[in-house]
């Protein structure tokens, strides 16, 4: 049933596989993101308590929410790669490490400047800030790992077992707004009964998540591919790749 | 439409300098992403390319070293017979 994978734990047909989706996804990112923020910005209605400082939410949350899913795929492929030693596993773990790093960035960055007028305050170390920070040291450790060693499949073998350590986090970010008393609002989106926000102001939401999902599945599927091309530098089809596109 | 003029939508209800520098500093963080993860690829592509260029040149290199010591020897050779052939005439 599963058969027809097989071909694309081949570099090669990867490569060329990922090479033809690049120009749909960058289109469908332009589309979702223009609408989304366009929304999000101008037309979504302000928050009764919060006014317009609300708007905030459209990146705070796709991103947040993000940070922790590319997380679980990056330990997933970590995972694979240490078990069953699927060399694609790790080149996909390797390019999603710096994505996730600046998506957590942002989730904190705009958490901060959210939080300075609603609370008073940019930080306070209660569980839900204190996690997710801990998240973007998890992912810049990995990616100092991913960088240590001259040979990828060491790096690899060091950074997949401390992103499999790290996903003991993820429950405690995810969960933290439910077991300690924090500043941090509960879930509003993010659960599993209907989401607790009006239609007009949970549509543009629906958009900027997919658009920014859209934008990280992009810059995932670049760095992929330059993975590829770097752990393969000596085979002969990267080899015919690079002739015949020629040095620029 | 929320806002009843631009002034008012740049204004965001008191609430400018945060929701702009959120926005601000997303799109300033997610641009430099994309555009250092293009030349990331380009940056690898130039330098196999380049390997690729070196080895062709030491290969040429190699191949024209090769058959320039072929080219002594056979000078040699025929050196040497010619020496022969003049020994035998002198004797």
């Amino acid at each position: 049933m599963w058969k027809w994978l097989h071909p694309y734990a081949n570099p090669e047909v990867s490569y060329h596989f990922v090479g033809k989706l690049l120009p749909w996804i960058s289109k469908i990112t332009i589309l979702l993101l223009a609408i989304g923020i366009v929304w999000a910005l101008v037309f979504a209605p302000a928050d009764y308590q919060q006014g317009d400082s609300f708007r905030i939410f459209y990146i705070h949350v796709p991103t947040a929410i993000l940070s922790m899913s590319i997380y679980i795929a990056m330990a997933s492929a970590a995972f694979c790669s240490l078990v069953w030693q699927f060399k694609l596993a790790d080149a996909s773990a390797a390019a999603m490490a710096p994505v996730g790093a600046v998506i957590t960035a942002i989730a904190l960055f705009t958490g901060a400047a959210w939080g300075k007028p609603m609370w008073g305050t940019w930080w306070i170390w209660d569980a839900r800030l204190t996690s997710e920070l801990v998240l973007l040291f998890l992912y810049l450790g990995i990616i100092a790992l991913h960088n240590a060693f001259e040979d990828k499949n060491l790096a690899g073998k060091a950074a997949g077992i401390l992103s499999l350590v790290g996903v003991v986090n993820i429950p405690i970010i995810k969960y933290s707004v439910e077991w300690w008393n924090t500043l941090h609002q509960g879930a509003t989106v993010s659960k599993m009964e209907a989401p607790s926000m009006s239609i007009e102001m949970f549509l543009p939401f629906v958009f900027s998540f997919l658009g920014i999902a859209m934008l990280v599945t992009y810059v995932i599927s670049i760095r992929f591919r330059t993975e590829l091309l770097a752990r393969n530098g000596m085979r002969p089809w990267v080899r015919n790749l690079i002739t015949e596109e020629g040095v620029k | 439409m929320q806002f009843d003029s631009i002034s008012a939508f740049f204004d965001m209800g008191g609430y400018a300098f945060f929701v702009w520098l959120s926005y601000g500093v997303s799109a300033l963080l997610l641009t430099l992403l994309v555009y250092t993860s293009h030349s990331n690829h380009k940056n690898v592509k130039n330098k196999i390319a380049q390997r690729l260029l070196r080895e062709k040149k030491l290969r040429k290199a190699a191949e024209k070293q090769s058959t320039n010591i072929k080219q002594t020897e056979q000078e040699n050779s025929v050196v040497e017979n010619q020496s022969k052939n003049s020994n035998k005439a002198v004797s």
